[in-house]
């Protein structure tokens, strides 16, 4: 079993991120006309340190943009870091790279499928390039594809495959010389909710295995489904580090009402941090609170109350439940979907 | 160094060259055979060309069928793999150094060259005959030659294929590959310059002048042509150059 590491990882872009990399940086201004100003300079991760063990599901949830792709990348050996490092057993990624990509399988964001072969040739093909011999290649290579539900188009060239069979397939692909360790780089994005959970069923059954699993994702309810533990990361740096449930129960209280009121009003938030199971309260915008409470439903009658003795409307209440999202919120002040 | 993965993408190269055998031959043999079939058979037999222009002819077309096979084979694939859908990513991610990857292409580029040039001769013959005259008394020269000049085709092609993005293709053929053939002294020998001082000088930095003019040496040598040794230092010079170029192109590209 493998374990992964990574120490102070710094990764500054002076062209364009790769692939899907670097969606939330504003990259446009890199490619913009021949001007004589300097290259843009993007920094993607700012001291990222991780440590997953063997066996583990591990996730690193957070917005687009917040480095999760870089530190995938950084850990296949696809994007050389600016500064720090990164292990996977006991191999420097950098350093080491050959024996490092012997232990990897890697889904990245989009699908990177070789299209001028069918969906059996891909599987075939990339046991051939991991050493497999041709009896090998083929049993799995079948068993994969009965998996995953492509069996009757084995034998079609990928170019006419939709976009959630080339997902299935590229997964297909990064388990065919049984990695020790899986990288899944948003894995569930564009899948029908079915094979959603195919796929979960898929990952945990390979974890059980031993496998070691990292996912990247910004959807919490994989997060929460999958990951042993996970790291939520925001412009490159790790906010918050821990198994699901320990995160969710660090909100304060665990619900969190967003309101709305008709106008701002100070004073009235004095008030609504005095009631009885609320834990923070903060201004959101100019005329909104979030209020982090113990409870939801049952404050809504309060805050009304307190509101109309203020002369003030509440124009609109969001209850969330303890979530991971609501954490992301805490921490940064921002929704993950932002 | 892994050779059973290096194998396995020469495996999967080839397998795609045979998926697309039939339009890879029209694309590579179609025009160099038309500009035989006129130039050395029209315009031969209706008087505008001399006879033995077919056979100073023949060298010229086997020399540009090999570049154009050789940097097709290599340069068009990696500009697809590299663009948007990152089609390489599995083969970046084999356990071999990546740089190797880039030479995998290359090796399979150098084959497909040679490949077009041993076929454009007895092509060539055919149509052209009779009247070509042809020997081939120093067949090792002639195999070194020809080795360098698929080499530096497949290499050139690396060089392009990481340098060129899928937006320019066009341009690649139009500023790079035509130039380089119609001063690349391939429909006449590089003696015939010798009125065009200034230029007989400039083409020297054109490699293809010294894959046309080392074919003709060692398969047409009746008519004049650069010497051996001049031929072997320059294509030597070029594959390094172009290959050091690739793959420092192809690293920059595969690594961000």
């Amino acid at each position: 079993m493998v374990g992964l590491r990574t120490r102070d990882l710094r990764k500054v872009y002076t062209s364009s991120p790769p692939f899907a990399a670097g969606g939330g940086f504003g990259v446009a201004a890199a490619r913009g006309k021949r001007t004589r100003q300097p290259k843009p300079e993007i920094v993607a991760l700012e001291g990222l340190t991780l440590e997953i063990s063997p066996g583990e599901v591990f996730g690193l949830l957070g917005p687009n943009g917040a480095g999760k792709t870089t530190t995938v990348g950084i850990l296949t050996t696809r994007v050389r870091p600016t500064a720090g490092q990164a292990w996977l057993g006991e191999h420097d990624v950098w350093k080491e790279q050959v024996a490092a990509k012997r232990l990897i399988g890697v889904v990245a964001q989009r699908p990177n499928l070789d299209f001028s072969l069918t969906a059996r040739e891909i599987l075939l093909f990339h046991g051939g390039y991991f050493g497999l011999d041709s009896g090998q290649r083929a049993k799995r290579a079948d068993n994969l594809l009965e998996r995953f539900k492509l069996r009757d188009r084995a034998h079609q060239l990928v170019r006419g495959f939709s976009g959630g069979m080339m997902q299935r397939l590229s997964i297909a692909r990064a388990m065919m010389h049984d990695p020790q360790v899986l990288f899944l780089d948003e894995p569930s994005a564009g899948l029908d909710p079915q094979t959603r959970l195919l796929l979960w069923e898929i990952i945990r059954e390979y974890n059980q295995s031993g496998k070691t699993i990292l996912l990247t994702t910004h959807n919490m309810e994989e997060a929460d489904a999958l990951c042993h533990r996970l790291v939520i990361i925001d412009h490159g740096r790790s906010i918050a580090l821990g198994t699901p449930g320990e995160l969710k129960s660090s909100v304060p209280g665990g619900f969190l009402l967003r309101l709305r009121f008709s106008q701002q009003c100070p004073g009235l938030l004095e008030q609504l941090r005095c009631l009885a199971g609320v834990r923070e309260v903060r201004l959101n915008d100019h005329s909104g609170a979030d209020l982090y409470a113990d409870r939801g439903g049952s404050l809504i009658g309060e805050i009304a109350a307190l509101a109309s003795a203020a002369n003030l409307d509440l124009q609109d209440v969001n209850i969330s439940e303890p979530s991971l999202e609501n954490l992301f919120l805490h921490h940064t002040g921002r929704s993950l979907r932002e | 160094m892994n050779w059973k993965c290096f194998l396995a993408m020469l495996a999967r190269d080839a397998h795609v060259a045979r998926r697309n055998f039939f339009p890879l031959l029209l694309q590579t043999f179609l025009q160099p055979l038309m500009f035989v079939f006129i130039f050395g058979r029209v315009m031969v037999r209706s008087g505008y060309m001399p006879e033995a222009y077919k056979s100073l002819l023949l060298p010229g077309i086997m020399a540009i069928s090999m570049v154009f096979t050789g940097v097709w084979a290599v340069a068009m694939p990696l500009i697809a793999e590299f663009q948007f859908t990152r089609e390489i990513e599995d083969r970046l991610l084999a356990p071999m150094e990546i740089s190797w990857v880039a030479i995998e292409k290359v090796f399979a580029g150098t084959l497909q060259a040679l490949i077009a040039g041993l076929v454009v001769i007895p092509a060539a013959w055919l149509i052209l005959r009779p009247g070509v005259v042809f020997s081939l008394r120093t067949p090792v020269s002639f195999a070194c030659v020809t080795v360098l000049v698929a080499l530096f085709a497949a290499c050139g092609g690396l060089a392009l294929g990481c340098s060129v993005d899928q937006t320019h293709i066009g341009l690649m053929f139009s500023m790079v590959l035509t130039p380089m053939i119609f001063f690349g002294c391939t429909y006449y020998p590089w003696s015939a310059l010798n009125n065009f001082p200034v230029l007989q000088k400039v083409v020297l930095i054109n490699p293809l002048v010294y894959a046309s003019e080392g074919l003709r040496g060692t398969l047409v040598p009746q008519f004049p042509h650069l010497s051996l040794v001049a031929v072997l230092i320059g294509l030597t010079l070029f594959d390094v150059l172009l290959l050091a170029t690739g793959l420092r192109q192809f690293r920059r590209k595969a690594v961000s």
